[in-house]
């Protein structure tokens, strides 16, 4: 090795080290931490107190946990496929050579930019049960499907009805889509054209185009966003919390994992009881997480291999 | 001629010539670290140099923060040797414990009264018992209520500030449209809901357009209400109350409330409320004619509600099988000085000084309250604008008022009784379902919370003890 070599390699290792520090001691010792913690009765103020699987046996015998637990699930097994469906959908749309394409592509990436505070103050007016926008909207033809049944169908309350308020989530979640749209539309320039036009020889409609070009080869795309939808929706935290306004929605139905988590260390100060969701939820997304991958060995096509 | 600056090469990279800034982007760079490095530094009152600097977090803002500023800045004139800097600080209850807890506290804080136990148990307070009575700060200068409040396992833990208690608000214009005499409050829980159901008005459709009462308007005391009806959450030792019979009734109460005006109505006239501190506010515009509030209404009335907004207050009616009348809950600001306070004597003063009747009045009649204080000024009876003043007062020297539920647990339970409630209050669950599975959960939370007390007790009492001793 040339003193050069040497010089450049401790420069690289320099340039590695803030991140290597930053790694040891907010990812590594947290996490470290956070399972001697579960083990503990630890109120924050005084030191821990070793109480065994105590919090883990508290954990299975609390039915709030469990709501949380089943409201997080449910919010994801809604979020991520309508989420992927409709920004696969409108990346598809947004790659058709239309006018103004640019200025379209623009228009539904701007909302992802929102921040996520205004995004949540927002969408409480927009899912306003008497004032709400969506509600407006839904006033007429609800009106109409009213009167050819003979009934009155009156729009839902989506804040306050337990049966909504995680569709009002979802909802929510969707005016953010432009960021996974944009991921869409570059993996979609990346399929070449020459199959299309093979498969228009072999005389396929648009639908057989989609379904069997397209989709095999936007697998790797779909594949790291569902990763992500995975990890995202498991942490939902910021919008149904300010939604709430801090609590848990009617009936506890905007309870999810992460707020319940947060209530238990920063409100209640059962640190250690905390540390203990937080380890469940992060085995939960791990083990979610290798589905899906064991799940991409055999359903995503990479083309260069 | 290009300026001498400190060697940015590191920053600025290999085509920066040497300790010189020769291009725009140089100077962005320059400007941009010099306004970071100006934004992080605390700008220095000048009158707080040569002065001991104490470090005060208090979560008011508005018009609130504004008559803490104003009694801080008294204080800070009336001598030379302290200097009290005052940062406002949200979500103040989570934050003192986090600074806390790092070794890094104000050296005072405001607080609502009711962390009072769960920071006490937590270690989280320094014992006030001996500076307060060597300070002439005694028990007999206080309404026995905010006293009491103030007390945790046999110490002194802070003093307060400004008080409130809760009373019953009624909107006069709606009591003469509904045909009631709007100069007679309902006396009786019975008499209230008679009340409600005249004033209650519901549109064609079946749908809520007006309603008398209900209680999750502003629902702030539902954790408090049972004492209306002669209910105590906890003994005060170790166990939950909710199966008594007043907690019962209670419950039965709130379970009639879908079965008159339907659940989903209901909720659907709440999605409609507007911010308390907003024109919007439900008892502002007429949508609820009756709700229980605190002293502070009044000022919010004058704020936002219509220039002709007539409303009355009165004691909260109380349920029939209760005798005790007039029945309030009382809480309070209340100042704390926190276990690792840098300058506790010092911080020790500044409560003296809001202590005392003139700055205490001062601060009280600046936030529109009365005053903790047993002893008030003609002055500030003849100058106080809040046209109820004399039934806060009433209630607040009442013997059947009560200290704003404290329970160690207190996080905990409030969240739970708000979601149970809320499920009775929207009919999926009987007020007996919400009784018992809000008594089964938070017996456990409790359970647990003196669990953690009893490994630590000895310790703490031998601690405070020792703050005590060393009190300077």
């Amino acid at each position: 090795m040339t003193p050069g070599d040497r010089q450049r390699q401790r420069q690289g290792l320099g340039f590695l080290l803030p991140w290597l520090v930053g790694f040891l001691f907010f990812s590594v010792y947290p996490l470290v931490a956070s399972l001697w913690f579960s083990l503990c009765d630890y109120s924050v103020l005084a030191p821990p107190v070793f109480l065994g699987t105590k919090n883990f046996t508290d954990m299975a015998q609390d039915p709030v946990f469990w709501q949380a637990l089943r409201n997080t699930l449910l919010f994801a097994s809604a979020a991520i496929p309508l989420g992927t469906a409709l920004s696969i959908g409108l990346a598809v749309l947004l790659n058709q050579p239309i006018r103004a394409r640019g200025f379209f592509r623009t228009v539904f990436f701007l909302p992802s930019l929102v921040p996520v505070i205004s995004l949540a103050i927002l969408w409480q007016w927009v899912l306003n049960g008497q004032m709400g926008l969506l509600n407006t909207l839904l006033a007429y033809p609800l009106r109409w499907v009213g009167e050819i049944l003979g009934t009155s169908c009156p729009p839902p309350d989506w804040l306050n009805d337990p049966l909504f308020a995680q569709w009002g989530l979802v909802f929510t979640g969707l005016w953010g889509t432009g960021h996974a749209v944009v991921i869409y539309l570059a993996g979609l320039q990346e399929i070449p054209a020459e199959l299309y036009e093979a498969a228009e020889l072999d005389g396929t409609n648009a639908w057989q185009r989609f379904w069997h070009v397209t989709l095999p080869l936007l697998s790797p795309v779909i594949f790291f966003n569902v990763i992500m939808g995975v990890i995202g929706t498991l942490q939902t935290f910021a919008v149904p919390f300010i939604l709430t306004g801090g609590g848990d929605g009617p009936g506890r139905s905007l309870l999810f994992i992460a707020t319940y988590i947060y209530q238990h260390a920063f409100r209640y100060w059962n640190m250690g009881y905390a540390c203990s969701l937080a380890l469940f939820l992060f085995a939960l997304i791990a083990l979610l997480t290798y589905w899906v991958v064991r799940l991409g060995e055999t359903r995503v096509h990479y083309a260069g291999r | 001629m290009p300026l001498r600056t400190p060697d940015l090469h590191f920053l600025l990279g290999a085509r920066v010539g040497r300790g010189t800034i020769k291009s725009p982007e140089q100077w962005l760079l320059v400007l941009f670290l010099g306004l970071g490095w100006a934004g992080c530094s605390p700008g220095e009152d000048p009158r707080a140099r040569g002065r001991v600097v104490v470090e005060y977090w208090e979560k008011w803002t508005a018009y609130e923060g504004d008559a803490i500023a104003a009694v801080v800045e008294d204080f800070n004139r009336s001598q030379d040797r302290i200097f009290v800097r005052r940062l406002t600080v949200s979500k103040m209850d989570q934050k003192l414990i986090l600074a806390t807890s790092g070794k890094n506290p104000p050296d005072v804080a405001g607080l609502w009264n009711t962390y009072l136990p769960a920071y006490v148990e937590n270690n989280a307070l320094l014992p006030l018992d001996r500076w307060a009575s060597e300070s002439g700060l005694r028990e007999e200068n206080y309404l026995p209520v905010f006293w009491e409040m103030c007390r945790h396992r046999g110490h002194l833990w802070a003093l307060p500030t400004t008080p409130s208690v809760t009373a019953l608000h009624w909107n006069k214009k709606i009591f003469r449209e509904a045909g009631l005499d709007p100069e007679q409050p309902p006396r009786t829980l019975a008499e209230l809901e008679r009340f409600n159901e005249t004033i209650t008005r519901k549109k064609p459709d079946g749908s809520l357009d007006r309603i008398g009462h209900m209680p999750q308007e502003p629902g702030w005391w539902m954790r408090d209400f049972n004492r209306w009806f002669g209910g105590k959450v906890w003994d005060g030792e170790s166990r939950l109350l909710l199966d008594s019979e007043p907690n019962r009734r209670f419950f039965a109460w709130l379970e009639s409330y879908p079965r008159r005006f339907g659940g989903p109505a209901m909720d659907r006239l709440r999605g409609g409320f507007g911010n308390f501190a907003s024109p919007e506010n439900p008892f502002f515009t007429g949508k609820v004619a009756m709700v229980m509030h605190g002293v502070w209404l009044d000022n919010f009335i004058r704020n936002y509600a219509p220039p002709d907004f007539d409303y009355g207050a009165a004691p909260f009616p109380t349920d029939e099988a209760n005798p005790a009348f007039p029945v309030s809950v009382a809480e309070a600001d209340i100042l704390v000085i926190p276990a690792g306070s840098r300058h506790p004597r010092e911080a020790m003063e500044f409560i003296r000084y809001v202590q005392s009747p003139p700055a205490m009045e001062k601060l009280c009649l600046l936030m529109k309250k009365f005053t903790p204080l047993r002893d008030v000024s003609p002055a500030f009876l003849r100058n106080h604008p809040h046209p109820y003043l004399r039934v806060f007062l009433q209630l607040a020297r009442s013997p059947r008022t009560v200290p704003i539920l404290n329970l160690p647990s207190f996080n905990e339970y409030s969240n739970d009784i708000e979601a149970n409630v809320n499920e009775v209050l929207r009919g999926s669950l009987t007020g007996e379902e919400g009784r018992t599975r809000l008594q089964g959960r938070q017996q456990k939370a409790l359970d647990d919370k003196l669990a953690r007390w009893r490994r630590v007790a000895a310790g703490r009492e031998s601690t405070w003890c020792r703050e005590l001793a060393e009190t300077p």
